[in-house]
């Protein structure tokens, strides 16, 4: 059977109907149902069929190219030596020269936070619980994600004098990037729980469970890291038009402010956000106590796959091109 | 298959050779509604076939511009051809460009690892061939020493030292013996010339027919991106000669 981009999309649209249809009628949505609101349950079940039918097609092409991803996995294996080294030399670089060297990775965070939650706990006051650990949570995640996402960016075209030179996998490049960033983001979190102790918030077991959206984010960050950096080489314009989307991505995202301020016919739309249900699951784990239930964390993780289905394609199917744009 | 060592079938590659660099939304936009995208084409290689043996030395002659570069990199590689496929069995160790991939920012220690790395080498494995290296390229004073102080000589003999240290099936070798004095390209010979009876295949692309004449067997001539003749290195060489 071949694999056509035609069928494809076709298989995905048969699908995504079917789907649709077997989780208005089966039992499987009754998880969902806790709104009961139509306007907000059939979206959510169209959500889900979408994401279904797309996981099974991605299922299927694994299936069907089985020899092209054992290559794959064949080639990380000698390259994943290289991977760490350039993870390495890019946390090293940073601060080199300056005289506190690494630690700022322990010390940018960690100022960064006392500054946010001395004005946000004297200048600002919003009510809401234990603030400062509200937004630097939310921050956590966001700041993960645009850190990520904006170096992998430039990765592949920065890259430039390896690529035209030697044969390496291109993928190695953003990857890296986003495995910096997770480096760093252990770092903030070691200044997050220096914060969170501080400021009294009560303690839970589920900050063991932090790990999981942290996951999460990671695939999510990673996928759109791909298509960035993929298309970024074609589209220069995109470096700078990133960072204005990444301002706007921040305030639609509910990091600084509570959802409960918004106006009641917006919320819907905040669904299409995976940030915020990102950062809503880290929320929850690491300040509320509380375990997300079955439906956010199916979303995250569609949200996540999505992501990474969508950058790994767009970036395979373009990367042999990658050296003539340079 | 067995004994081949390379294989072009039909090679061709295709430049864009747009006026002028398209590189940003508003530019690929207006082009794009002038219709002057991908304004002209041009091929570097026009269906390139022939195939080298397992143990033999091979050279590509050619003028400037006739695709002998463009012809490694895609062996190597670097470039995937417009049409045509090449098979290549075995490990391969292109010295296209002595030092491809240094950091100028790292030290001489840090770039032989990260250079290891790219070829696939461990790191427990390039620590076991680190001092080899280092006397290879006689470096001994300037080991911790960032590349970009290094002189362009020295460059070239780290490259060389890391790029050769690994015995591969397969040595692409792109006029790079000109590297360093001439009792380091003396070294360098005899490095290319250890391999090759140790029967490495080599690929050699140089100017200098003396040279083809004698370490090659056989050669292929390219002529703006196609085959003139592949054969006997004597016959060929004539052909080019005039």
């Amino acid at each position: 059977m071949a694999l056509t981009k035609r069928t494809m999309a076709l298989l995905t649209i048969v699908l995504t109907i079917a789907y649709f249809v077997a989780f208005l009628y089966l039992p499987v949505s009754g998880f969902i149902e806790r709104h009961d609101n139509m306007i907000l349950f059939a979206p959510k079940i169209l959500f889900l069929a979408v994401i279904a039918a797309l996981v099974t097609c991605f299922v299927l092409i694994l299936i069907f190219k089985r020899e092209f991803i054992s290559a794959q996995l064949n080639s990380y294996n000698r390259y994943k030596g290289y991977l760490k080294l350039l993870v390495r030399r890019d946390f090293i670089t940073r601060y080199r020269k300056s005289i506190l060297g690494v630690l700022w990775s322990l010390l940018n965070p960690l100022l960064t936070m006392l500054v946010l939650t001395m004005v946000f706990s004297t200048l600002f006051k919003i009510e809401i619980e234990y603030f400062p650990v509200y937004l630097l949570s939310g921050q956590f995640i966001f700041n993960f994600f645009s850190e990520a996402t904006t170096m992998a960016m430039g990765s592949v075209l920065a890259a430039e004098g390896v690529i035209k030179k030697i044969y390496i996998p291109k993928y190695i490049f953003p990857l890296s990037k986003v495995l910096l960033s997770l480096v760093n983001m252990g770092f903030s979190f070691l200044a997050f729980l220096l914060v969170f102790i501080f400021t009294g918030v009560p303690f839970n077991w589920t900050v063991l469970l932090i790990p999981i959206p942290v996951l999460y984010t990671f695939v999510f960050a990673l996928g759109v890291a791909m298509l960035l950096s993929s298309l970024a080489v074609f589209f220069r314009d995109l470096m700078y038009l990133y960072g204005v989307l990444l301002t706007l991505w921040m305030f639609m995202t509910p990091i600084m402010y509570p959802v409960s301020i918004l106006p009641d016919w917006l919320i819907p739309y905040y669904g299409f956000n995976p940030l915020y249900h990102l950062v809503d699951y880290f929320r929850s784990v690491a300040m509320l106590g509380i375990v997300p239930d079955l439906w956010s964390n199916l979303v995250c993780i569609s949200f996540a796959l999505a992501s990474l289905c969508l950058g790994t394609y767009v970036f395979m199917q373009k990367q042999d091109r990658y050296i003539l744009y340079m | 298959m067995s004994d081949v060592a390379i294989s072009v079938e039909n090679v061709s590659m295709r430049f864009n050779l747009s006026k002028d660099k398209v590189i940003g939304l508003k530019e690929y936009i207006v082009k794009g509604l002038k219709r002057q995208l991908f304004y002209e084409e041009f091929w570097a290689l026009r269906d390139v076939s022939f195939s080298v043996k397992k143990g033999e030395v091979f050279g590509i002659i050619g003028l400037n511009g006739a695709g002998k570069s463009t012809l490694l990199k895609i062996i190597a590689g670097v470039f995937k051809p417009t049409n045509g496929s090449v098979y290549v069995g075995g490990e391969i160790s292109p010295l296209l460009e002595l030092g491809a991939g240094f950091d100028p920012e790292s030290s001489a220690r840090d770039n032989v690892y990260m250079n290891g790395a790219m070829y696939g080498h461990t790191k427990k494995f390039m620590a076991s061939k680190y001092r080899e290296i280092i006397d290879f390229a006689e470096l001994w004073d300037f080991e911790d020493v960032a590349l970009k102080n290094f002189s362009s000589g020295m460059m070239g003999r780290l490259g060389f030292a890391v790029a050769t240290s690994v015995q591969p099936d397969i040595l692409i070798v792109d006029e790079i013996l000109g590297v360093g004095d001439y009792k380091f390209m003396a070294k360098c010979e005899e490095r290319i010339n250890n391999m090759i009876s140790n029967n490495t295949t080599v690929l050699l692309v140089t100017h200098n027919t003396d040279k083809i004449k004698e370490m090659c067997s056989r050669a292929v001539l390219l002529e703006k991106g196609q085959v003139v003749c592949v054969g006997d290195v004597d016959e060929v060489c004539k052909v080019y000669g005039g």
